[in-house]
């Protein structure tokens, strides 16, 4: 809601007081990491600059959607990694868990003639109860939760095997599922979303500006403020205008996009977010401050288990299938990597949600752009690897720099 | 409770861990604007005794007493309802989040309406708290949304003071809140511990620098050992008296006398009291 991808550091939420915008200070938060979101964004408008150059197709209407609809599964998953990221854990089991919950969706709905929305929900719920339980496990016995999702990759690989049976490949063609993400909507429809999205993002930020100005906390400057709402704005209609230009807003991008402003939301203005980045900052303060670690830990295991499995419904209903493979592949490995790349912490209690979308946008445009230029796999992967090596490198040294400038 | 009955009051605390007699029959006392002292050398007891009155141990004997009245400290949510605020050295602050986050954890203030549903921050109340709070402390920090991280020593130690006083506690305990500051850091620290006298709040404070110790304490409590050492009016004795009441080598009149009062007592409960 109030985090944006906009020049704002995720932890500085409503701290936009800058008496006076220093142009050389600026520019070394950007390159410093405070402002790492910006970095990211520089970074994706240096990728689609080399792929147009080489490929005019790169930013046509009809590539740009596809790439939103590319990245869904990926960022959704990627939106429970943050969490466990913010931890400063690992969840390796979120590929498989997504193929896990894709096939119990199909085959409840297929196989077992279940309603959709209900073959849905027993999907996330899957993935939701494979958290809690590696959550539960790795807090409890205190195991790194490295291993017990590891051990978790493992199992669910074979239980998306097992809920298969002989076949191996499932389709799906309840429209109710496959909608989810091949629903465009129409031109009007669109701009109609467009305008409520932009007055409520307007109202948000104005109410909380006159509340913080009635509390006398200091803001009097609304600049930072409308500036911000200005570029949102202009960023959302342009995103509505080129999806209009092509098949319309899709529901897919939708969805992705609720789930990354719901649990920023919930990230970053919630008791239960402070807490998370809490125990990722120093789980025993966060113990003797009276707060549950280990409620914390099992409910961001959870969270991570069940964005996997909407990251997995939507793999599904993109695919009209469910296979072997689903859930497998690099998906695990670049859903952990996205937000990396985009600024979240390995190591706990820094980065923010929209890392997940960023990341997703980052890995997806690489991709997307080399099979526009009809370059196969292998150097698929080593560009990834090194865009990722790259960003992890990026940030080792700002975070260094910040350091030596006792900013840590 | 009569007007000058302390604060808080222990009577012949014991506490055994194994074959070692961490505290051996200790009595301790603070009372309302009072600071106290707690000195001895490394072992002798005094995060002991400490982690007694904040309920991480329980005593094996003796009694509390708080206000007057005997009460239980089993647990530490215990000693923080009864208003005892313990400060530790490592201080337990996150890094990552800013002044205002670790002044409130673990006790957020909240929106009511329709925020109150996801338990949504109230970040305009806590951060007008918190500014209250800091500067009627005097305490001074470059912006409430800095990150704690960022924060040098002394003002780590003055945030995790404040933190404290959130719950109004009446007793305050702190460990060594001047190791490893330096000078005009120290000086601050210091003078913050004073205004919570002012603020007419019981201080325990452990340090080993005794330099410090004269500086702020009223009261001075020895612990030798697992034995108390010596009680002394911090503008009585010299700092010689309390190192030699700390070894128990010096020629201290008072501190030889209980030493050699405790040898009494313990030959009188045999051979197990003496291992103490």
């Amino acid at each position: 809601m109030s985090a944006t991808p906009a020049p704002t550091a995720p932890q500085s939420g409503e701290t936009e007081e800058e008496p006076k915008i220093n142009p050389r200070r600026q520019f070394r938060r950007v390159v410093q990491g405070d402002l790492s979101s910006v970095r990211v964004i520089l970074g994706l408008v240096l990728i689609a600059i080399i792929f147009q150059v080489q490929e005019s197709r790169f930013l046509s209407a009809e590539n740009l959607t596809n790439l939103m609809l590319q990245i869904t599964t990926i960022g959704l998953i990627s939106v429970g990694i943050v969490y466990v990221l913010l931890l400063g854990e690992i969840d390796l089991s979120v590929g498989a868990v997504s193929g896990l919950a894709g096939a119990v969706m199909v085959v409840l709905n297929v196989k077992h003639g279940w309603n959709p929305y209900l073959a849905i929900a027993a999907a996330v719920a899957v993935g939701a109860a494979i958290g809690c339980a590696q959550g539960y496990l790795f807090s409890k016995f205190v195991v790194p939760s490295f291993v017990v999702t590891l051990a978790g990759l493992l199992t669910w690989q074979g239980a998306l095997l097992q809920v298969l049976g002989k076949t191996g490949s499932l389709n799906v063609t309840d429209p109710k599922i496959t909608g989810l993400a091949n629903i465009f909507y129409g031109k009007t429809t669109g701009w109609i979303i467009a305008v409520v999205v932009i007055v409520a993002y307007g109202l948000i930020l104005a109410i909380g500006f006159r509340r913080r100005q009635a509390a006398g906390l200091g803001d009097n400057n609304p600049v930072p403020q409308i500036a911000r709402f200005v570029v949102i704005s202009a960023i959302i209609i342009a995103a509505v205008a080129i999806l209009n230009s092509d098949r319309g807003v899709p529901l897919a991008v939708l969805i992705l996009l609720g789930f990354v402003v719901g649990m920023e939301y919930v990230v970053q203005k919630t008791t239960f977010g402070r807490h998370v980045f809490a125990v990722g900052g120093n789980d025993e303060a966060a113990r003797r401050a009276g707060i549950r670690v280990n409620g914390v830990r099992v409910a961001v295991f959870s969270i991570a288990g069940a964005m996997a499995a909407v990251g997995g419904v939507m793999a599904a209903s993109r695919l009209f299938a469910v296979n072997q493979n689903s859930g497998g592949n690099e998906l695990l490995l670049l859903a952990i990597a996205g937000p990396v790349i985009a600024g979240t912490s390995l190591f706990g209690g820094r980065g923010s949600v929209w890392t997940a979308l960023l990341g997703a946008l980052v890995i997806g445009s690489i991709s997307n752009g080399m099979d526009l230029l009809g370059l196969a796999s292998p150097i698929k992967y080593m560009v990834t690897g090194g865009v990722l090596l790259l960003a992890v490198l990026v940030d080792a040294v700002a975070k260094q720099q910040r350091q030596t400038r006792g900013r840590a | 409770m009569s007007p000058d009955a302390p604060l808080l009051q222990l009577e012949g605390i014991s506490k055994q861990f194994g074959p070692v007699r961490a505290l051996d029959r200790v009595d301790f006392a603070v009372s309302a604007g009072e600071v106290v002292g707690l000195v001895g050398d490394n072992g002798a007891g005094k995060s002991t005794l400490v982690k007694t009155i904040a309920g991480i141990n329980s005593p094996d004997s003796g009694t509390i007493r708080f206000e007057g009245n005997a009460v239980s400290i089993g647990k530490p949510q215990d000693a923080t309802n009864l208003g005892i605020a313990t400060v530790y050295q490592d201080l337990a602050l996150c890094d990552n989040l800013d002044v205002v986050a670790n002044l409130f954890l673990g006790s957020e203030e909240t929106l009511g309406g329709p925020g109150a549903i996801t338990r949504q921050l109230d970040e305009v109340d806590m951060e007008n708290r918190a500014a209250d709070l800091l500067s009627n402390l005097a305490v001074t920090i470059p912006s409430l949304r800095s990150e704690v991280g960022t924060l040098s020593g002394g003002q780590r130690q003055q945030v995790a003071v404040a933190r404290s006083l959130l719950g109004e506690p009446k007793v305050v305990m702190l460990d060594e809140p001047t190791a490893a500051l330096g000078v005009p850091q120290t000086k601050q620290v210091l003078a913050l511990i004073k205004r919570l006298r002012e603020r007419d709040l019981g201080v325990v404070v452990i340090s080993h620098n005794l330099a410090d110790v004269f500086e702020v304490a009223d009261r001075i409590f020895v612990l030798r050992l697992g034995r108390p050492a010596g009680d002394f009016s911090s503008t009585e004795v010299t700092e010689e008296h309390i190192v030699a009441a700390i070894t128990g080598l010096g020629n201290n009149a008072g501190a030889r006398a209980e030493v050699a009062e405790d040898k009494a007592e313990a030959a009188d409960r045999g051979p197990e009291g003496e291992k103490a």
